[in-house]
């Protein structure tokens, strides 16, 4: 079959809803892929690839890697798909493999000894709440996505490992606190610290960048 | 009456408020807080901005030729699939 004929197109199944855009049922693909149809299938991967990548990059900060966890992901989800039940979102679902095989491979590099995502996190005196000052307008008004993603990639890239995950799953990828334990397998409080350091690390680095000129004279803490 | 917030504890309660899981009880104690301190007030503002910003930007598109390397080892699997049934 040829990879250009319709086979794997994004973003194509759907139900046309009331403003007209077209609404993706997950639910709905999940069933015919279980059924057997590939095509469904691979419209799931023509739907959640390019956030399967950047969860990967994000957190292997390698291109090579990233590439061997996107392919690895969706692979072991089509051979295990009659293991999933639906009872959480597919997209839940992949995102879990997928860290999970962003995670080996970051141990694998680093060694087997530096990747531990439960070690101890110390919420100690500087709370990392250093720049106190207000932003120059909203970047999203004053930066191309393009310009932005390079500076919220750098500023991601500069955070541990765990609390990028944590960030990266709560705040990007938009799972639960619980789905972000599980997929981590942190406990609940655990993901809760690391996701209020990864924030403050990434405001300082954010308003280092943002910031309103002339503004540093306003902290007086 | 409550006795106000140190910046500290409102600190370890910036998630909490942020992610609005907090009683309106708390939620009050702690937006007092903030209308009284322009530093954790600056601290509201900006960490909600990083997470606004973060959210907003959308997903770069996966390299064409690392989609199709996926794409053909997915192939080589359904056809080792179906040629398995």
């Amino acid at each position: 079959m040829g990879m250009g004929g319709g086979w794997y197109s994004k973003r194509e199944t759907g139900m046309q809803s009331s403003n007209g855009s077209v609404a993706f049922d997950e639910g709905a693909l999940v069933e015919r892929a279980r059924a057997g149809d590939d095509s469904a299938f691979a419209e799931l991967v023509g739907q959640y690839d390019r956030k399967v990548y950047r969860l990967a990059r994000n957190i292997t900060q390698n291109d090579e890697d990233a590439e061997d966890v996107l392919q690895d992901a969706f692979l072991k989800a089509y051979t295990h798909l009659d293991n999933f039940h639906g009872d959480s979102k597919f997209y839940t679902w992949i995102v879990r493999i997928a860290v999970n095989e962003a995670l080996m491979k970051l141990r694998k590099r680093r060694g087997d000894k530096m990747v531990s995502l439960d070690e101890e996190i110390e919420l100690g005196e500087e709370a990392v709440t250093r720049e106190i000052a207000v932003w120059d307008g909203n970047p999203e008004q004053t930066y191309s996505q393009e310009e932005l993603r390079v500076v919220l990639d750098e500023a991601i890239q500069s955070l541990k490992p765990t609390f990028r995950s944590v960030f990266q799953l709560r705040d990007v990828e938009e799972l639960s606190t619980e789905e972000t334990a599980e997929a981590l397998g942190l406990s609940i409080p655990a993901v809760k610290s690391r996701l209020l350091r990864a924030r403050l690390q990434l405001r300082e680095r954010l308003t280092r960048q943002f910031k309103r000129k002339g503004d540093d004279a306003f902290a007086f803490l | 009456m409550t006795r106000l917030l140190s910046c500290k504890q409102f600190m370890t309660e910036l998630n909490a408020y942020l992610d609005e899981e907090t009683s309106p009880e708390e939620r009050e104690r702690l937006q007092r807080h903030i209308n009284e301190c322009p530093n954790c007030w600056v601290v509201v503002d900006t960490t909600q901005k990083t997470m606004r910003v973060y959210k907003g930007v959308e997903a770069q598109t996966v390299p064409q030729d690392v989609s199709d390397r996926l794409m053909a080892a997915l192939q080589r699997k359904m056809a080792e699939k179906r040629g398995r049934c």
